[in-house]
């Protein structure tokens, strides 16, 4: 082991895993720099810290989304964005359909249900959609159910209170620094006026991102830093799955060794906070990052697809959390 | 013999390969249709997908 990272490793021993404080940027940036052969070290150390701070639980989510495509913002690795030449097209979820997914998701034991929408904000026609949809799984499903529609409005956090919605993702997606690279309809900014509205609503704030934008270390390690700044309840780790037709579209897919040292950092920068698999594993890490990822820091995921793009089947991935011996946050827990 | 798309690109099969867009749907929907190129209205849910041609009808994954 190297010397520099003996000390980054030690010192997040103490601060981290014995006093649950997270890493400052310098150290988030020093664990995103160790070499090769301390990967499995940190790895190791975040999943203690995630053991210790967050327990063995691992929280089960589905996703849909209500409408895709034909967003207006200009996201660069988005394939929903209307401004490029992708092949999603636009289409509405009809609420049987969502109803249904509801129930297929909680039927694999997930506790999270997100309803997504690809829109700048919600619009009066979305938020009525919202209203029908959440009534009509509530009537029929047992599932906490948290939504994802873009920038809201302080009367639109208000009324998804209303509606029940438990949890609100709000994606910042990448550093305050890197941000005007990756996106030019709407500001960092405003993406943290929306989160600081469904902080104070008492909602539960979920906010990640993307990793593997081209953004470089430091500005990965300025990331975490801000996230841990927000301390959201949750944080969805993307990788990127570069999309055809979209700016980041002929981006490489990222270094597996790079994506293992970003969870190990995102953990010990966020010891506390749920630090969930999303979308781009399957194709950064294969197969066996799913069980690395649970090994290193993650406890939650989300099973089957995504918005645009497939995922594993949910029975691998619950087969492993079986097999890891890592219980399935029950609904009960999270109510 | 009718000329075939390719359902992730929506390039003739018979022209280039497409051994890439057959490895990426392992974990993608279709996006063209195979007989007429269009672009299909996907939905993708948990625990499939539907895609649909306007000419063509719909294709599911469930
Ligand atoms: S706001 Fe969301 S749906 Fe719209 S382009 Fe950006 S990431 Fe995609
Ligand atoms: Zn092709
Ligand atoms: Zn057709």
């Amino acid at each position: 082991m190297s010397t520099s990272s003996v000390s980054v490793l030690d010192r997040a021993r103490t601060r981290v895993l014995a006093e649950g404080q997270g890493l400052e940027e310098a150290d988030i940036l020093e664990v995103l720099r160790l070499p090769d052969e301390d990967i499995p070290a940190a790895l190791q150390l975040a999943h203690e810290v995630r053991m210790r701070w967050c327990g063995p639980e691992v929280e089960v989510e589905g996703i849909v989304s209500l409408k895709t495509g034909g967003c207006p913002e200009d996201c660069h690795f988005c394939s929903q964005s209307g401004l490029f030449s992708s092949p999603v097209r636009s289409v509405w979820l009809d609420i049987p359909s969502l109803v249904k997914a509801a129930q297929q998701t909680a039927a694999t034991g997930a506790s999270e249900f997100c309803i997504v929408a690809a829109v700048r904000g919600p619009d009066a026609k979305l938020m009525q959609q919202m209203r029908d949809g959440v009534k009509a799984i509530k009537e029929a499903v047992d599932i906490n159910v948290a939504a994802s529609l873009g920038m809201l409005s302080q009367e639109q956090v208000d009324d998804l209170v209303d509606m029940g919605i438990h949890r609100y993702n709000h994606n910042l997606e990448t550093c305050r620094s890197y941000f005007p690279n990756v996106v030019t309809t709407h500001s960092w900014e405003e993406r943290w006026g929306t989160l600081k509205m469904v902080r104070d609503s008492g909602m539960e704030v979920c906010c990640g991102g993307i990793i593997g934008l081209g953004e470089t270390l430091e500005q990965r390690a300025e990331f975490a830093a801000q996230l841990a700044e927000l301390q959201p309840d949750e944080v969805p780790l993307n990788f990127l799955n570069p999309r055809p037709g979209t700016p980041l579209g002929d981006q490489p897919v990222m270094d597996p060794k790079d994506a293992l040292r970003a969870i190990a950092a995102f953990r010990l920068a966020l010891p506390r906070t749920i630090l969930r698999y999303a979308g781009g594993r399957e194709i950064t890490l294969g197969d066996l990052g799913t069980r690395e990822g649970l090994l290193g820091g993650i406890n939650a995921v989300i099973v089957g697809n995504y918005l645009t793009t497939l995922g594993r089947p949910a029975t691998s991935d619950l087969d492993l959390l079986a097999e890891l011996k890592m219980p399935v946050k029950a609904l009960s827990a999270t109510l | 013999m009718e000329t075939t798309y390719c359902d992730r690109c929506g390039e003739p099969t018979g022209t280039g390969t497409h051994d890439s867009c057959r490895a990426a749907r392992q974990l993608e929907p279709p996006r063209f249709c195979t007989h007429c190129r269009r672009r299909m209205k996907v939905q993708v849910v948990p625990t499939g997908w539907t895609a649909t041609c306007a000419e063509h009808g719909t294709l599911a994954a469930h």
